[in-house]
């Protein structure tokens, strides 16, 4: 069976020299609306590793999540270098950039972003859609990491009729679904309360421990704690990285 | 990947099931639309061939040449000389243009025709037997138009116009009955065939009376004839065959052939191409109107499919984050306008089919207007043509839509909550 998930799989694993999955050198990133310019990032200069944990903070207006959505390739830099896993992002077009979402990046948003006429299986099977998974292959996937996440008995389920915490692990199984370099989740615990949320971080740290790479932006101190590695972002600067050596 | 178009239709029916009044009005849209552009086709194409069926009514490829006054000086004779035909000049003319057939009329406009006590003033034409075929005479069953033999032994027979031989004779059959046309006897030998006639140079057919031209030229004496009809096989032909009749009347009769006045002619060729290129523009007219009624449904499905794409920037969003290309959300887009349009164009067919079906059920005879009108008639092409437009509309429906939802920020979308 050629799944397109298990070739990555294989690189994974011998991938003997260090390359960084995510590295950032000299970013910039300016939003010009009519005649305000605004520099949500001024020069960031980031590495992170396969397998690590990475916990993005600082305030809001910081630029974290224009941050999220550079190295989710939803937005291209005004100036710098961005590769992921040893290729170079920038000067894909728009197509070129949707494949790389779909085969390398694994999103969580903090609102889920379910799409609400489809179930929770097709919502998970979605990305494999995009990426020219069969049917039956998607199906099985599907019903894998919706097991996996906890929600064998809910497959069927309309995102309307799912608890927070449940979207959130569905779009968790969601993001898994094309087995990504990075998955990144912007807020995933914001809109939950305190116990889904809890339920929702576990899920994420079990994924680590199982090898995943997580770059999380949050607010919330007892999720960054839980990250062996806090990048704290204030003004379009990076101010303090734990693992900066 | 052959899956791919079955996946676009589910993500369509998944989006139109949302959206399902406003489908069903954008699709109602569309159905008026399509009805009135082949509605207004179709009755183009009735008038046209309702026209044309008038015109052929007098007689098709066919022209009347009337002898006048000279207007030019030719060969040291003076303006103004009468030119005057006569019956030798039917058999002169066809001897030099054998292709050509040829039949001379003389008329008198007020002819009194008795049956019994009722006596009518009545239009009379006297001709050759060629007339019934040149001028589209053709007799009812059980009766005939004049012959050969009719002309040669100036037999006293008589072939009457429908409508004319209705008010002389009522519901009594005419053909046998004698009746007498300025106190002298006639036999009627055939009434009209009724048909559509819009041309006319003088009473319309159906209400004159046809008897052999040398029968009438012997009683009343008379050797000038008022016209002459020609007619040729072929509309090419007619203008060569003008030309020639000049020459050979200008030969004959002395006059300029460039001489207008000495001869005046109604070449229905020619005016039978300025009546097609009118009921063209006619056609391309209420084409026009139909058109631009379908255009406006085709609007209203763009307009649905706009509003389908403000609404659902966030979800588009949120595909695109999950690595959907350009093509993933422009071809539901795209299919749902094509089949909004397509459904409404397919209804509004159907729909103008059995309109159209139900007016040709209507009776025309008796209604002017309807006899004038004509029936609607769809034909392949009006239907090729609709397809073709309605194709068009909803392509460009769900296209320009579909170009602004790719054309989506997944980042800005995705900001906002």
């Amino acid at each position: 069976m050629n799944w397109p998930w298990s070739s990555k799989k294989e690189e994974r694993r011998t991938g003997e020299e260090r390359v960084p999955i995510i590295r950032m050198r000299g970013i910039r990133k300016v939003y010009e609306k009519g005649t305000v310019t605004v520099e949500a990032l001024r020069g960031i200069d980031l590495d992170v590793d396969k397998g690590q944990f990475v916990a993005v903070v600082g305030p809001s207006g910081s630029g974290k999540s224009s941050l999220l959505n550079l190295i989710g390739c939803l937005d291209t830099p005004t100036e710098g270098r961005y590769e992921l896993n040893g290729e170079p992002v920038g000067g894909l077009d728009r197509d070129g950039l949707a494949e790389i979402r779909n085969r390398r990046i694994g999103f969580v948003f903090q609102n889920f972003n379910l799409l609400p006429q489809l179930s929770a299986l097709e919502n998970v099977e979605m990305p494999m859609l995009f990426g020219g998974v069969s049917a039956r292959q998607r199906r099985q996937r599907a019903q894998e990491l919706l097991e996996k996440v906890g929600l064998g008995d809910r497959m069927t389920h309309k995102p309307a009729e799912l608890s927070g915490g449940q979207m959130q692990r569905v779009a968790v199984a969601r993001a898994l679904a094309m087995d990504p370099d990075v998955i990144l989740a912007d807020e995933p615990t914001g809109n939950l309360d305190t116990s889904s949320g809890s339920d929702v971080l576990s899920l994420l740290g079990q994924l680590w421990e199982q090898g995943s790479t997580l770059v999380v932006v949050t607010h919330d101190m007892s999720m960054a704690e839980r990250a062996p590695r806090i990048v704290e972002i204030r003004d379009g600067l990076i101010v303090h990285d734990t693992g900066r050596a | 990947m052959n899956r791919r178009p079955l996946v676009t239709w589910q993500l369509f029916v998944r989006t139109a099931s949302l959206q399902r009044k406003r489908a069903v009005l954008t699709i109602a849209a569309i159905t008026w639309g399509t009805v009135s552009i082949l509605l207004l086709l179709a009755f183009g194409q009735g008038l046209k061939e309702q026209l044309m069926r008038g015109r052929r009514g007098m007689g098709e490829n066919i022209a009347v040449i009337w002898p006048g006054n000279t207007s030019k000086v030719w060969q040291g004779l003076p303006t103004g000389r009468p030119v005057r035909l006569r019956m030798e000049d039917i058999d002169f003319l066809r001897a030099r243009m054998p292709d050509v057939e040829i039949a001379g009329e003389m008329t008198d406009w007020s002819a009194l025709v008795t049956w019994g006590t009722k006596t009518l003033n009545e239009p009379l034409v006297a001709s050759n037997w060629q007339f019934g075929e040149i001028r589209n005479h053709f007799a009812q069953p059980g009766g005939r138009f004049l012959d050969a033999l009719d002309e040669a032994q100036k037999r006293r027979v008589v072939f009457l116009g429908d409508h004319l031989a209705r008010e002389i004779f009522g519901k009594v059959q005419p053909v046998g009955k004698r009746i007498t046309i300025n106190s002298l006897p006639y036999t009627v030998i055939g009434v009209m065939e009724h048909k559509m006639q819009m041309g006319s140079y003088g009473p319309p057919d159906e209400n004159h009376a046809v008897v052999p031209i040398t029968t009438f030229a012997a009683q009343m004496s008379r050797q000038y004839l008022n016209d002459l009809v020609i007619k040729v096989r072929r509309p090419g032909l007619m203008a060569g065959a003008l030309e020639r009749l000049r020459h050979v009347l200008a030969a004959k009769y002395r006059f300029d052939p460039a001489d207008e006045q000495a001869i005046s002619v109604w070449d229905t060729v020619k005016s039978s191409q300025t009546m097609d290129n009118l009921t063209l523009g006619i056609q391309l007219f209420l084409g026009l109107m139909g058109a631009l009624t379908l255009f406006i449904g085709g609007i209203g499905v763009a307009n649905i499919m706009y509003a389908v794409v403000k609404e659902r920037t966030r979800e588009i969003g949120v595909q695109m984050a999950l690595g959907a290309k350009r093509g993933w959300i422009t071809g539901p887009i795209v299919m749902q306008g094509l089949v909004y349009t397509l459904v409404g164009g397919a209804t509004g067919m159907i729909i103008s089919v059995v309109l159209v079906l139900l007016i040709g059920l209507i009776p025309t005879s008796g209604n002017q207007a309807l006899e004038f009108l004509g029936k609607p008639q769809l034909s392949w092409p009006i239907s090729v043509a609709t397809a073709v437009i309605l194709g068009m509309i909803g392509t460009a429906a769900g296209y320009f839509p579909a170009r602004r939802a790719a054309e989506v920020d997944p980042a800005e979308s995705l900001r906002y909550e």
